[in-house]
């Protein structure tokens, strides 16, 4: 069973533009991330879990609000990802 | 002395009409050209649809021979090119042809070609390419073709800047006309992007509408992919007026402008600057523009900022001016984009109709202007703006003006 919150965290963290410790309720609109990292999260989050996440920008801020909402959602898809 | 520019011909093919006159006449209609793919692999695509140009057949347009070095991207604007010289009635006899200039925006040249060669050599372990397929997907292509298809012998290239190519194509060929260093320019853009691997980069950017576009209304999802081309031809007043030619709208004024911040991100500044020198460049003030074409891609970021970059700039006439998108239509042609919109831009000036925006589905609290819903509208247009920005925060603004 992978450690999901610690790999959601190492994922994002590497996009962070200053290194910090991330926590599960730091929001996102607070990492000064920039607009393409959150596509680029979502990729490497796709490749990490063998994933297909039904994501689109446009409605992006609607779906996740914190690395937590994240994590939660990765945890979703791969629980329910057939063994 | 600088010189007034106007347009004597214009060529159109795209999802919705293989010539100018059906473009704009199922473009004021509020046809959709925004349909499932049929050329691509469905099955791999999470982005089904897509406004392909749809029953093509290159070989009524050219020779079976030519055909190994053009892409679909030059054959498009070789297409385009060919009706708008012919809808001129220009004859580059005489001197004319040193004169002319050929400029061509497109955001990545050929990408089906690229696609397909790649495909044959990865996967199916090709031994050898197809000898013309370096200058069959040469981002130049479609300028070099229509110049030799049409014998242009002046200052002929490519530009490109992503979804800008073609505004910025046909503003520097608006320059050179003015400025006296051509008499006479053909200019536009081209895109032929809806081939598998293309596609599947979109999907990458997580921009793409599953449903529809639907620029500036609630529930919009993003943006569809286009293809086709759009070519005008721009000449000095006194050609145009010297050989009796039909004059179908002026050119007034062009402005650029680079956001230097984000690679993505739409920026109201940038926007708001490119507008700004355009009105600076015609002289136009803010309240004498009736129409905007605008870029209006149908993504959640685009039209907040175009939105909000027209309110910096119009103010209160912000409310007063009507602002449209085709890409509701015709999706988004990338570096041919701003070319159809210039075309349709001055078929709005002269039917004094706006085109719809269609698919819209009520307002955004963050998008709350006059986009012409759904239906056409008939309006008073003399002066309009044509609106592209592009990725790397590149922008070009085109106004034109009724001519008298």
């Amino acid at each position: 069973m992978p450690d999901v919150t610690a790999d959601v965290i190492a994922i994002i963290a590497k996009k962070l533009p200053e290194p910090r410790e991330l926590k599960v309720d730091d929001r996102l609109e607070d990492l000064g991330l920039d607009s393409f990292s959150e596509v680029e999260i979502i990729f490497d989050l796709e490749e990490k879990f063998d994933l297909q996440i039904p994501y689109n920008s446009n409605d992006s801020r609607l779906e996740f609000e914190t690395v937590g909402q994240i994590v939660a959602a990765i945890q979703k898809l791969v629980d329910g990802k057939p063994q | 002395m600088n010189h007034r520019v106007v347009v004597t011909g214009w060529g159109v093919i795209s999802s919705i009409g293989h010539t100018a006159a059906t473009f704009w006449e199922n473009l004021s209609k509020g046809v959709s050209g925004i349909a499932e793919a049929t050329a691509l692999p469905l099955d791999q695509l999470i982005q089904k649809i897509v406004a392909e140009v749809k029953d093509y057949e290159p070989t009524k347009h050219f020779e079976a021979r030519m055909l190994p070095a053009l892409d679909r991207a030059s054959q498009f604007a070789m297409i385009a090119a060919r009706e708008a010289v012919a809808q001129s009635g220009l004859s580059l006899e005489g001197g004319l042809a040193e004169r002319t200039a050929a400029i061509i925006g497109t955001g990545a040249g050929g990408q089906g070609t690229l696609d397909e060669n790649y495909r044959k050599l990865y996967r199916e372990g090709a031994k050898r390419m197809h000898p013309l397929t370096v200058p069959k997907l040469m981002v130049n292509a479609p300028a070099s073709q229509i110049s030799m298809d049409l014998g242009v012998r002046g200052p002929t290239f490519a530009v490109a800047s992503a979804c800008a190519s073609a505004t910025h194509a046909i503003g520097l060929a608006f320059q050179m006309v003015r400025s006296g260093g051509v008499t006479a320019a053909i200019a536009g853009g081209t895109e032929a992007c809806i081939t598998f691997g293309p596609m599947k980069i979109w999907e990458a950017l997580k921009i793409m509408a599953p449903d529809t576009c639907r620029p500036f209304s609630r529930d919009r999802k993003g943006l569809v992919l286009g293809e086709g081309a759009a070519v005008l031809v721009l000449e000095t007043l006194e050609h145009a007026q010297a050989r009796s030619a039909d004059i179908l709208g002026e050119v007034v004024g062009f402005g650029m402008s680079a956001d230097a911040g984000d690679l993505l991100a739409p920026d109201v500044g940038g926007m708001s600057r490119a507008i700004q020198s355009t009105l600076a460049d015609a002289k136009l003030a803010p309240t004498d523009i009736h129409y905007i074409n605008a870029h209006g891609t149908g993504t959640a970021a685009n039209d907040v900022t175009e939105t909000a970059a027209i309110k910096h700039v119009f103010g209160t006439h912000a409310r007063k001016l009507a602002m449209s998108s085709n890409k509701s239509m015709i999706g988004h042609s990338l570096g041919g984009a701003g070319a159809f919109e210039m075309v349709a831009t001055l078929l709005s000036v002269r039917h004094n109709l706006a085109p719809p925006t269609i698919n819209y589905l009520g307002p955004d609290p963050e998008c709350d202007l006059d986009y012409v819903p759904n239906q056409a509208r008939e309006m008073k247009i003399d002066v309009a703006l044509s609106n592209s920005f592009a990725f790397g925060g590149l922008n070009a603004v085109l106004a034109v003006r009724r001519f008298t």
